[in-house]
């Protein structure tokens, strides 16, 4: 028997031409609850999806339990006695949690013998799930602790646990955490992937940085300090391109949102958002930043309008130039021409006629004004480059000067000249007297241009200074 | 277009082949039946057509809006028996008064049957999918049931209704012929709801809202539901007057079967037509055609009508595979 549960070694993945990992190895030792750290795009879901053979490596070599593997599907990893509880849960709402775990078998089904099975290993381990509970009438916990047992239904020894704090409140994250203590003092194995690096330092045995694809520290937990986690996650970052956008000095206005005491959820029901209080003032870039499930997207619709609180008060203009993330699910039609496209824009308050002509020609305006390459303003969205996509959907909030932009990761997959064109844009209409939020998962996009910078952490806001360290600190909940 | 004659002319020939009957006298019954004399075209065509119009562009306005109505059968005999019985109240009026009168009528009746599935899906989340093709079943037995029943005739020998008075009857256009004022009435309506759809707010929602429902609220503020809902009352309405025209214009009476399955049809005349008003004007006469002639061939070389049918059938699955393969064609 080996030492070691799971060892990846000398992992290479592209996608494209991105290369996601090169050469990242990890070693996990039987009996070890193992941290995975690693910033927005670091490669750690990558890594833990070829681990758990959901996705082929282009190269290096895999070894379960010490035996070298060649895993070709998630069945295969299984079968080896791997686990995987995903960020975004894969139960079936309408099932009951029996009925799901039962899900990945073989052969004829006794629902009533799973049932039972589930119950005793429940019992034996000590995660509490009623087997005949409909999993869209269990809380958020409980559906993990679903996830898990299908996974130890499955006779796995080592679990690979995606973000599992995102979505818990501190509570349940602490007993999370003191179940998968027990787990592996009985001789289990843990992968734990994290953004929150205190979490990991309490209670991982060992831990490992991922940065930009490649493992840069890998100690005993016991070993290091916050600081130099930090250090390693975040990065000495040098040698990042600085933007040829920078901010405007210019005075700060009046105020022109206000989000006071509030707090949010999300579709699930889940609780994004706790007593957060944002004021955003004429003329003023706020940078905003924060890990996946920590809340931001949540923040940004709140700002922009898009969602109801459920408790505080929101004081927002009712002119708002919003730029959404996904621009073709979110913003506009790609099957519609530029000028429709347009006309979405307030299609909730238009009456009688559509008057096409007048539309055509305020569409030809936006195109000049904020340069969108398109044949005519009755060419299709679809058509277009996905610069000029995000060109036009940028132009058509800012064209009638709204009094507040909300942006959300506005240049993601943007060429270099796209990029600078629509952060000009952002800092122009603050100069013309906008009030700005921009999101990015880069933070680098932002400190340039933000004359203040707020972090998200675990659905609380924190205002910290324009600094790379401060808001790395912040954004993996580091003091 | 050449590619869905080209789907007819083969359908045909091949079902007529594997049949064995005699394919040129069939052919040619088919012809003439949908075009072959002025009483094929005045009496049979184009009063094929009509109800196919009507229910063509209920079901298209549907799906324009992403409303997947399939209950334009169901809407259309609520039209139907909600006009006969209203028809053998107000008969006594002037044809004036009355025949708007029992138009009105149907309309509602056929909104208020789209509207209870649209209550469904708004309250309670049951897709219209289910709701409107179950409702169609309920219609059904519901006009066995009034024919047998409250509306029978009063020697209660037949189960129909007593035939309207000439006072609700459709006006015909031209004397002999059976054409009546239904059919330039679904044309005009065929001309509004195009001009609806592009040339006004409301109908711009309603393409917003079928096109993307995410970005019509999320980048225009829609309410998407609302659209909707009111989407489902204007389909039944349309359908549930495609009902009261055929009753006041062709049979004067309900009975079973007074619809030969015209709302399922509806589903390929709009398809057919890509949900374009107007081309749903041309692909109602083109199954108006295909339905006379078949009938035609059924009279006169014994080949059974639901050929038209499979032929029907198979046109909406051509449309489909052709959508998907054009679809893929994009993304690939």
């Amino acid at each position: 028997m080996s030492d070691s549960a799971l060892t990846l070694h000398a992992i290479d993945k592209r996608f494209g031409a991105v290369q996601a990992l090169s050469s990242a190895s990890l070693e996990v030792r039987r009996g070890t609850l193992h941290a995975v750290l690693g910033e927005n795009g670091a490669g750690k879901s990558t890594l833990m999806r070829i681990a758990f053979g959901m996705m082929r490596a282009n190269g290096g070599t895999i070894a379960i339990g010490g035996a070298p593997t060649a895993l070709t599907s998630s069945a295969d990893a299984i079968a080896r006695g791997l686990g995987m509880v995903h960020q975004h849960f894969t139960l079936v709402p309408a099932m009951t949690a029996a009925e799901n775990i039962a899900l990945g078998g073989h052969g004829l089904l006794n629902i009533r013998h799973v049932a039972a099975r589930v119950q005793q290993l429940s019992e034996h381990t000590g995660l509490a799930v009623d087997p005949h509970a409909r999993v869209d009438t269990l809380g958020v916990g409980a559906q993990q602790r679903v996830e898990i047992l299908k996974a130890l239904y499955s006779d796995a020894h080592t679990l690979i646990l995606d973000e599992p704090t995102a979505v818990l409140t501190p509570r349940e994250s602490d007993e999370l955490f003191a179940w998968l203590r027990r787990f592996v003092a009985s001789g289990g194995t843990a992968v734990l992937v994290t953004h929150k690096l205190q979490e990991a330092v309490a209670a991982a045995d060992d831990v490992t940085v991922l940065r930009r694809g490649r493992c840069v520290h890998t100690s005993r937990a016991a070993d290091v300090g916050i600081a130099v986690l930090v250090r390693a996650v975040t990065g000495d970052d040098a040698s990042a391109p600085a933007s040829a956008v920078t901010r405007a000095a210019g005075a700060r206005g009046a105020l022109v949102a206000r989000l006071h005491g509030v707090s949010a959820r999300d579709a699930r029901g889940v609780e994004r958002i706790r007593d957060a209080s944002v004021e955003c003032f004429a003329g003023e870039i706020i940078g905003l930043a924060g890990v996946e499930g920590s809340g931001v997207h949540e923040l940004l619709r709140l700002l922009a309008g898009r969602l109801t609180p459920s408790a505080g008060t929101v004081n927002v203009p009712t002119a708002i130039g919003f730029v959404p993330e996904d621009r073709l699910r979110d913003a506009v039609i790609e099957e519609f021409t530029l000028t429709e496209n347009v006309a979405l824009r307030d299609a909730a308050g238009r009456t009688g006629r559509m008057h096409w002509s007048v539309l055509d020609v305020q569409t030809a305006g936006i195109m000049q004004r904020h340069d969108v390459r398109a044949p005519s303003p009755v060419a299709r969205v679809g058509e277009l480059s996905g610069g000029n996509q995000q060109k036009f959907v940028v132009g058509r909030e800012l064209d009638k000067h709204p009094s507040l932009v909300v942006a959300e990761n506005p240049v993601r997959g943007l060429d270099i000249r796209a990029t600078e064109h629509v952060l000009r844009e952002l800092v122009a209409s603050a100069g013309a007297g906008a009030a700005v939020v921009v999101y990015s998962a880069d933070i680098d996009e932002l400190l340039p241009i933000a004359h203040r910078m707020l972090v998200v952490f675990a659905g609380r806001v924190h205002e910290v200074r324009v600094d790379r360290a401060a808001v790395a600190s912040a954004l993996v909940g580091a003091p | 277009m050449a590619a869905t004659v080209a789907v007819i002319v083969a359908a045909v020939l091949g079902i007529l082949a594997v049949g064995g009957y005699d394919t040129p006298r069939a052919l040619a019954a088919l012809w003439n039946g949908a075009f072959g004399s002025t009483y094929a075209v005045l009496s049979a065509t184009l009063v094929r057509a009509t109800p196919l119009l009507f229910v063509g562009l209920s079901v298209g306005l549907a799906f324009r809006a992403g409303v997947l109505n399939i209950g334009a059968e169901g809407q259309l005999l609520a039209g139907a028996a909600t006009a006969v019985a209203v028809g053998l109240w107000v008969g006594g009026l002037p044809p004036l008064v009355a025949l708007p009168m029992v138009l009105g009528a149907g309309a509602i009746a056929g909104a208020i049957w789209a509207g209870i599935a649209g209550f469904l899906k708004v309250r309670f989340g049951v897709l219209e999918v289910i709701s409107t093709l179950m409702l169609n079943f309920v219609a059904t037995s519901v006009v066995s049931w009034l024919i047998r029943g409250p509306l029978q005739e009063p020697t209660r020998i037949y189960p129909q209704t007593l035939e309207l008075a000439p006072s609700v009857h459709m006006p015909t256009l031209i004397a002999g012929h059976r054409l009546h004022l239904g059919f330039p009435l679904a044309i005009v309506l065929a001309v509004t709801v195009w001009w609806f759809l592009t040339h006004t707010a409301a109908g711009f929602r309603v393409r917003v809202v079928g096109a993307s429902v995410r970005a019509a609220s999320s980048a225009g503020g829609v309410n998407t539901a609302r659209t909707a809902a009111l989407v489902f009352l204007a389909s039944g309405a349309l359908a549930g007057l495609g009902g009261a025209s055929e009753a006041t214009g062709v049979t004067f009476a309900l009975y079973e079967g007074i619809s030969p399955g015209y709302g399922y049809s509806a589903i390929a005349v709009a398809l057919l037509a890509r949900l374009h008003p107007l081309a749903i004007i041309l692909t109602a006469l083109l199954f108006g055609a295909l339905e006379a002639g078949a009938a035609a061939m059924q009279r006169d070389a014994n080949v059974p009508s639901v050929l038209a049918a499979v032929v029907e059938a198979l046109i909406v699955l051509g449309v489909l595979a052709f959508n998907h393969a054009r679809t893929r064609g994009q993304r690939a």
